[in-house]
C-alpha cells in the first residue's frame, strides 16, 4: 500500500497560497482532523472498545446476564474442558485446510484455461463468478436441497440406472463437514479465479514468447514462470479465504446447522450458541477471544509475507 | 497457440464448459424445483424439468409461508432488508468518502497511523464485538430493531467503505487539487466541486459491495433482529430448517431464489463493477 507523498505538498501550498484568507486556512487545518474525527471515536469505541469489552466478560463468571466480577481463566479452562469445542476446533482445521486448497487450486486453474484467448471468456467468467453475489444463506439451501440423501443427487444417479449409489453425508456425522466443503469451494472458487486471471493478465507476454522459442512447452512455462510470478497474488488469495474459513456461519448454519448433532459444528457456530442461545456468556465472550487470536495468528504471518514479497517485486 | 494442438484446445474448451455446467447446475435446479409441485418432485428427479409450471410455491413463499410462527412468507421480511439496506449502504458510503478523501488528499500528522487503526476493523472477526453489542443497542432501546441493523451495518462497514475511496482518491491527479487550492478553494469546495464529480466509478462500486455485503448478512441479523424485524436471510434460514409437518422443498427453493434478486439482479446489470469491487476489496490486504 503505497502512501503518495503528494497531499503533503496540498498541505503545504494552503500555507502560502495568499488567496486564503486566515479563517479559511485554520479551518482547511482543523476540518479533516474535526471530519475524521467521528469515525476514529466510532472505531475506538466499537471496535478496539468493544473488542476489550469481550476480553473483559471472558474473564468472568458470567452465565445468563454479564457480571464483571474476575475469575480469572476459569472460562478459558472451561472451553478446553469442552469436548464440543475441540469437534468445532477439528472440523474448522479439516474444513479450512480443504477448504483453501480445493479453492485456490480450482481457481487457479481455471484461470489459467481462461487466459488461453478463449472464446465467449466475458460469458464464461460470468457463469463461474455469480455465486459470490449470493448470500451464504442461499447457497447453503440451494445444497442442502441437492445433497438431500432421498431426493438430491442421489435419486438422479439411481434414475440413470446406478441402482446402489448411495450419497448421505448431509446426514453423516462422520461426513457432514464435506458438505460445507463442496458448498463452499463452489461459492468461491469463481472469485479465486478472477484473482488470479488479474494476475495473470499482469504477466508480461514477451517473457512467455521467449521461453517459447527456447522451445518450452506451454505447461512448464506456466508452472516455472508464471504461476511464480503470481506470488503476490497467491498471499492475498490465501488471506481471504483463510478470513472466510474462521468466520464461516452462514454456510454450516444453512447447511447442517452444525449437525447431525454437533459433528459439523464450527468456533463460529459454537460461540454465537453459548453466547445467544445457551446463556453462557462468558463461555462465549472466551470462544470469540479464541477466534480474535486465531485470525490473528493466520493474517499476521501472511501480511507480512506478503509485503515482503511485494517489496522484493 | 490458437492453432497449436487444436485436441488440446478441445479439451480445454470441454472442461471450461464443464465446470459451467457445474457452476450453473444449483441455479437450474432452484429454478425447476421452485416451478414443481410437490408430487411432482416425487415422482421426477432433480435435474427433470417441470411437469407442468406452477407459480403456486412462488405465491405461497411470497406471502403465505411459515418461518417459524409466523406465516406471512418472505414479504415482510424482504421489505425488512430493503430498509435496512438502502440507509445502511446510503449512510456508510458517504461517511467512507470523506474520510478517504481526509487520509489521501488532506494527510495530517498522524493521519496515516489512524487509518491503519480504522483498517484493522476490516479484519477482525464479528463475534468478538457481538455481545457488547447486543448489550449496547438493548441500553438504547433500539434491540430487535431495524435502526438498530441499519446502526451496527454503519458501523461496521466504514472501515471497508474509507478503504475503497481513499484507494481511489490516491491515483486522483494532484494537479486537480492543486489547481483548486490557488483558486481559494477550501476543504468542501474542493471536495464538491472538484473530486465528486469524477467519484461516480468508486461510489458505484463501493455501493455494489456494501450493498451486497449488508443484503447477505447472516451474523448480524441473527443475533440482534428477531420476530417481525428479521432479515431476509434470517427468515430464509428458519423457513428451510423448522420441520413442521411436510417439507416443501419447492417453497424453499422460491424462497431463496427470493432472497437472492435483488443481488443477482446488481450483478447482471452491473458485472463489471462487482468484480472490480471484489478485487479492490482484496488488494486491502
Amino acid at each position: 500500500m503505497s502512501h503518495s507523498s503528494s497531499p503533503a505538498g496540498v498541505r503545504a501550498l494552503a500555507d502560502t497560497t495568499p488567496s486564503s484568507t486566515g479563517r479559511q486556512r485554520l479551518a482547511d487545518r482543523w476540518l479533516p482532523r474535526l471530519v475524521l474525527s467521528p469515525t476514529i471515536v466510532m472505531s475506538l469505541v466499537f471496535v478496539y472498545g468493544f473488542i476489550a469489552w469481550t476480553a473483559w466478560l471472558s474473564f468472568t463468571e458470567s452465565r445468563l446476564l454479564p457480571r464483571y466480577d474476575w475469575a480469572g481463566l476459569t472460562q478459558y479452562l472451561a472451553l478446553f474442558d469442552n469436548e464440543r469445542w475441540w469437534t468445532a476446533v477439528a472440523n474448522l482445521g479439516l474444513f479450512g485446510g480443504l477448504f483453501i486448497l480445493c479453492t485456490l487450486v480450482v481457481g487457479l486453474l481455471l484461470a489459467v484455461l481462461l487466459d488461453q484467448k478463449i472464446r465467449a471468456e466475458g460469458a464464461l467468467r460470468a457463469i463461474y463468478l455469480y455465486p459470490m453475489a449470493l448470500s451464504f444463506i442461499v447457497t447453503g439451501t440451494a445444497w442442502k436441497w441437492m445433497l438431500n440423501p432421498d431426493m438430491g443427487l442421489q435419486k438422479v444417479l439411481n434414475d440413470w440406472g446406478f441402482a446402489n449409489f448411495t450419497f448421505d453425508w448431509l446426514v453423516d456425522p462422520d461426513k457432514a463437514i464435506y458438505t460445507v466443503v463442496i458448498a463452499g469451494v463452489w461459492q468461491s472458487s469463481g472469485f479465486v479465479m478472477a484473482l488470479f486471471l488479474a494476475g495473470l493478465r499482469g504477466v508480461d507476454d514477451s517473457i512467455i514468447k521467449a521461453a517459447q522459442v527456447d522451445g518450452a512447452s506451454l505447461p512448464t512455462i506456466y508452472r516455472r514462470i508464471v504461476i511464480p510470478s503470481l506470488r503476490p497474488v497467491f498471499f492475498s488469495v490465501l488471506l481471504i479465504l483463510s478470513h472466510i474459513a474462521i468466520k464461516s456461519f452462514d454456510l454450516v448454519m444453512a447447511l447442517t446447522g452444525g449437525g447431525p448433532g454437533t459433528s459439523s459444528d464450527v468456533p463460529a457456530i459454537f460461540m454465537y450458541q453459548f453466547a445467544f442461545t445457551r446463556g453462557q456468556l462468558g463461555l462465549g465472550a472466551a470462544s470469540a477471544m479464541m477466534m480474535l487470536m486465531t485470525i490473528v495468528a493466520v493474517l499476521v504471518p501472511l501480511m507480512y509475507l506478503e509485503t515482503r514479497s511485494a517489496k522484493r517485486g | 497457440m490458437a492453432n497449436k494442438l487444436s485436441v488440446g484446445r478441445l479439451l480445454v474448451y470441454a472442461a471450461l464448459v464443464l465446470v459451467a455446467v457445474y457452476y450453473l447446475m444449483p441455479l437450474y435446479v432452484m429454478l425447476t424445483t421452485s416451478f414443481k409441485t410437490l408430487d411432482d418432485i416425487r415422482q421426477g428427479n432433480l435435474l427433470s424439468l417441470p411437469q407442468a409450471w406452477s407459480p403456486d410455491a412462488w405465491s405461497k413463499a411470497w406471502s403465505s409461508a411459515c418461518t417459524g410462527i409466523e406465516c406471512g412468507g418472505m414479504k415482510g421480511f424482504f421489505m425488512n432488508s430493503v430498509r435496512m439496506t438502502v440507509p445502511a449502504v446510503l449512510i456508510s458510503t458517504m461517511i467512507g468518502a470523506v474520510n478517504g478523501y481526509v487520509v489521501s488528499m488532506w494527510r495530517f500528522k498522524g493521519s496515516d497511523a489512524l487509518f491503519t487503526m480504522l483498517l484493522v476493523g476490516c479484519f477482525i472477526p464479528f463475534q468478538v464485538v457481538l455481545l457488547p453489542m447486543a448489550q449496547l443497542l438493548g441500553w438504547l432501546g433500539i434491540a430487535n430493531t431495524t435502526t438498530g441493523l441499519v446502526l451496527v451495518h454503519v458501523i461496521y462497514g466504514t472501515a471497508f467503505t474509507t478503504l475503497f475511496f481513499r484507494n481511489f482518491y490516491v491515483t486522483v491527479p494532484d494537479e486537480l487539487v492543486k489547481a483548486g487550492r490557488i483558486d481559494g478553494a477550501g476543504f468542501w469546495t474542493i471536495f464538491f466541486r472538484i473530486l465528486l464529480p469524477v467519484s461516480g466509478p468508486i461510489f458505484v462500486v463501493c455501493i455494489i459491495w456494501q450493498f451486497t455485503q449488508i443484503w447477505n448478512d447472516f451474523l448480524f441479523g441473527v443475533v440482534f433482529a428477531a420476530g417481525e424485524s428479521q432479515p431476509i436471510t434470517v427468515a430464509l434460514n428458519n423457513l428451510v430448517n423448522t420441520s413442521t409437518g411436510v417439507k416443501e422443498y419447492n417453497v424453499d427453493m422460491a424462497s431463496a431464489i427470493i432472497a437472492a434478486l435483488p443481488t443477482l439482479f446488481v450483478y447482471m446489470v452491473a458485472g463489471r463493477y462487482f468484480v472490480r469491487g471484489l478485487t479492490a476489496g482484496a488488494v486491502k490486504g
